[in-house]
């Protein structure tokens, strides 16, 4: 388990975004050059009861009939739960070696998903996941009911896909000054994933100073030498104008520091990072 | 024996420590806190499991009310109030906890000596101690518990609910014996039946057979209504009526301790058994707290004081209960039935109440245990028996427990001791005589210990090599002295060998035999 790089993790329902997530997680494994790991995770919900009997009597060591009775039951639900998380594991192995990856791990869970990334964190570079699962797979418009959740409970960079695969050339940072932003700023200028690729510095800001406050965070990335950037100022709702600005420009990819505010701010405020995973049609990075 | 003495005061010294460094960082608003699954997670599951389960503490919470000598109306203002507290902040999510016949069975003489608001001062007591229990962590204490005083716990309990529903059966007509049986028959038979017999609960189909042919055939027996007041409006909130002297304090004291002992001993021994059959964990502190907080509630509101009980946490998993949502509709749908149902609930006879009892004791005894005793070891068997034989006699399952406990910690002591032995040479040449020691040495192998030694020899010299032996206690201490001693007398000189080593188990330092060097260390061959 405990590798001396922490790998690109990828997480694998089966539905139709794991493709896309078996391709980024390739992109960024070979770029940045980490072993790559799939995930699959076995939730049981044991909070919903599986069977039901009302007879509502107790008979001759009724507790011990029930228990042996439960476990029968999930015994064989498991099984099979157990054979199409393999298959769905295998599936996307074959994917990724495609991609031209050749030693993907694989890792089948019980549990749910947050908490077997939660163990694993430590061990995770970057973590890509779909922004739908099984249930919404066919509504384009929504995302995954645990997507916050997750993403809030993890601190890692995490790549959320939307749609196909398509290898990012032209990305885009979503700036505004604050710590968070700085912080992926810093994070973009020292990997090597980003080496070569054009990068827009996208700030959508009303305040006077927000220029200087670009220029400058343009020119560190400048300095970290090997990308190409270009820099824009916008006026307007930042959510907004960030995804008109991701079709002008034909971004493939938006990088952004996430929840950075704390949980009541976002209560009163709504959070930014929420409306950009709702609103945006292209693949989010996320750092935190 | 001083020994034992020493030996229990260490756990709870260790437990000191525990207390005193989990003090800190928890707060009271813990309890409030639970995750959204725990109530939502199983909704349709959880609301049918709570019905079927209501009905069935209605008749529970009847006959228990009996077994105490109140009115009903106190055992189902207990059980409402005890069920919706504990859906709240309780540690278990779906397990069920209304008034108890273990509970019931301790407060009979405070009820006939005292009268019901010493009891309703008592149950607030009970929840106070229990409280405090939870707050110092005392539901670990469990893990000294062994599974065959469990056993014995349970199986005593149900012939308890058994016997307590004789006087029902004595003195009375032959209709009441033919409905108990026909009760029976329609609880256990019922479920056969295609299609309704596993959506209709059986105690139900039961009680309101019996109700109805009682009612229609005029028959002259004891209904639930000749037993005392049943609820008539919501419960109100009531400061017991009794003065709050030092005097109260000692009549209610010698009750409080046991109903909370109790109380905790079977909601623990449920939570453990719904972890097991959820396949999920629980909070056994966070358990202690919130029955103690139960307890308290139930006393405001005239209730007596209860507890988590085994039978109904079973039918409610049985049911695809899981959820807190089931415990707190369990309360809610009891109370919503006998406040307004009230008026048939006073013409159920007796005879369908009893059917419904012996069910319970039927479900609450492990039978399992029975054919067991072949294959379990005497010591085991011993201990159960001992349990179901203490509490049978005294009506109280506290003392059982203590005297199960006890026993499993003698007969394990036993055992212990005879991990001992000690082999001897000779070295002609020298006139020497080395004993070598093997194995544990404490207050029960001391005796065997000692009489190892061949103090009858006589040699000009004598080695102890204790490299491989383990000092557990100053009573082995003071047993090696003693042959030191005795060998001195007779004119032998005596050198030990290791005797740092084999003593280092001596000192109390719970805290680092986590560790598996040092457990190496102490432990090891040395």
């Amino acid at each position: 388990m405990n590798n001396e790089k922490p790998m690109v993790l990828a997480c694998i329902d089966g539905s139709k975004l794991s493709e896309a997530v078996c391709d980024y997680a390739v992109w960024i494994a070979q770029r940045v050059d980490v072993p790559l790991k799939l995930i699959n995770t076995i939730d049981h919900h044991q909070e919903t009861a599986t069977m039901t009997d009302l007879s509502g009597n107790l008979g001759v060591d009724s507790r011990d009939h029930l228990l042996e009775d439960i476990t029968d039951f999930e015994h064989t639900k498991s099984k099979l739960r157990i054979q199409q998380g393999k298959a769905i594991l295998q599936k996307a192995k074959e994917r990724v070696i495609e991609d031209g990856f050749t030693n993907p791990q694989t890792c089948l869970q019980h549990g749910s998903l947050i908490e077997s990334l939660k163990e694993l964190e430590k061990d995770i570079r970057v973590l890509v996941i779909g922004a739908r699962g099984k249930i919404h797979e066919d509504k384009p418009d929504q995302i995954g009911a645990k997507l916050e959740a997750m993403i809030r409970s993890l601190h890692l960079p995490i790549l959320v896909a939307y749609e196909e695969f398509k290898t990012p050339k032209t990305i885009m940072i979503a700036y505004d000054g604050g710590v968070a932003a700085d912080k992926a700023v810093d994070m973009v200028a020292n990997s090597p994933l980003y080496k070569g690729l054009v990068c827009h510095l996208v700030c959508v800001s009303n305040k006077d100073n927000a220029d200087d406050v670009l220029e400058k965070a343009a020119n560190k990335l400048r300095e970290a030498g090997g990308i190409d950037i270009v820099a824009a100022s916008l006026r307007g709702k930042a959510e907004h104008e960030l995804c008109e600005y991701q079709l002008k420009q034909d971004i493939d990819m938006t990088v952004m520091g996430a929840f950075s505010h704390t949980r009541l701010h976002d209560l009163l405020l709504g959070s930014f990072t929420v409306k950009m995973l709702f609103n945006t049609k292209r693949p989010l990075l996320l750092l935190r | 024996m001083p020994t034992i003495v020493r030996e229990s005061y260490l756990f709870l010294s260790r437990f000191e420590t525990d207390t005193i460094m989990a003090g800190h960082g928890e707060h009271t608003y813990m309890l409030l806190l639970s995750k959204k699954q725990d109530w939502l997670g199983n909704i349709r599951g959880d609301i049918l499991a709570g019905l079927v389960v209501a009905l069935a503490l209605i008749p529970e919470a009847i006959a228990f009310s009996i077994i105490a000598g109140v009115d009903p109306k106190i055992g189902l203002y207990a059980s409402f109030c005890i069920a919706v507290i504990t859906a709240i902040i309780g540690g278990r999510p779906g397990m069920i906890s209304a008034a108890t016949g273990a509970m019931a069975l301790l407060m009979v003489t405070l009820v006939k000596d005292h009268g019901l608001q010493y009891l309703l001062i008592t149950t607030l007591l009970t929840g106070v101690l229990q409280i405090v229990a939870g707050y110092l962590k005392l539901g670990s204490l469990m893990r000294f518990v062994s599974r065959s005083v469990v056993t014995g716990f349970v199986n005593a309990l149900a012939i308890l609910i058994f016997m307590a529903q004789l006087p029902e059966l004595t003195n009375v007509t032959w209709h009441v014996y033919a409905m108990t049986v026909a009760g029976l028959g329609i609880i256990y038979l019922f479920p056969y039946l295609p299609v309704i017999g596993k959506s209709i609960p059986s105690p139900l189909v039961c009680i309101v057979v019996l109700s109805v042919i009682a009612i229609a055939l005029k028959i002259d027996i004891r209904t639930v209504g000749d037993m005392g007041e049943l609820p008539d409006t919501l419960p109100i909130f009531l400061w017991p009526d009794v003065p709050l002297t030092l005097e109260t304090l000692k009549i209610i004291f010698p009750y409080a301790v046991p109903l909370a002992v109790v109380g905790l001993l079977e909601s623990l021994m449920t939570a453990t058994i719904v972890d097991d059959l959820t396949d999920t964990s629980s909070d056994k502190n966070r358990e202690c707290k919130g029955q103690g907080i139960a307890n308290i509630g139930a006393g405001l509101l005239g209730g007596m004081a209860g507890c988590a009980m085994i039978g109904q946490s079973v039918i409610n998993i049985k049911s695809g209960g899981r959820g807190r949502l089931s415990t707190l509709l369990a309360g809610v749908f009891l109370l919503i039935m006998v406040v307004f149902l009230g008026e048939w609930i006073k013409q159920i006879p007796m005879a369908a109440l009893v059917a419904v009892m012996i069910m319970v004791s039927i479900g609450t005894f492990s039978w399992g245990s029975l054919r067991d005793l072949k294959a379990h070891p005497l010591s085991s068997n011993v201990v159960m028996i001992m349990t179901v034989v203490v509490v049978v006699w005294t009506h109280n399952l506290a003392l059982g427990v203590f005297v199960g406990v006890l026993l499993a910690s003698l007969f394990f002591a036993n055992k212990i001791s005879h991990f001992m032995y000690v082999e001897s040479e000779k070295d002609e040449e020298r006139d020497i005589r080395t004993y070598r020691i093997v194995g544990q040495i404490f207050f029960s192998s001391s005796d065997k210990f000692i009489a190892a030694f061949d103090f009858k020899e006589a040699v000009e010299k004598v080695v102890i090599d204790l490299n491989r032996a383990h000092f557990w206690d100053i009573t082995s201490v003071s047993a090696l002295d003693k042959a030191v001693l005795k060998f001195r007398r007779e004119g032998a000189d005596v050198e030990l060998i290791g005797l740092n080593e084999a003593s280092s188990t001596i000192i109390d330092r719970f805290g680092v035999h986590d560790k598996p060097e040092e457990i190496e260390k102490i432990m090891g061959g040395h």
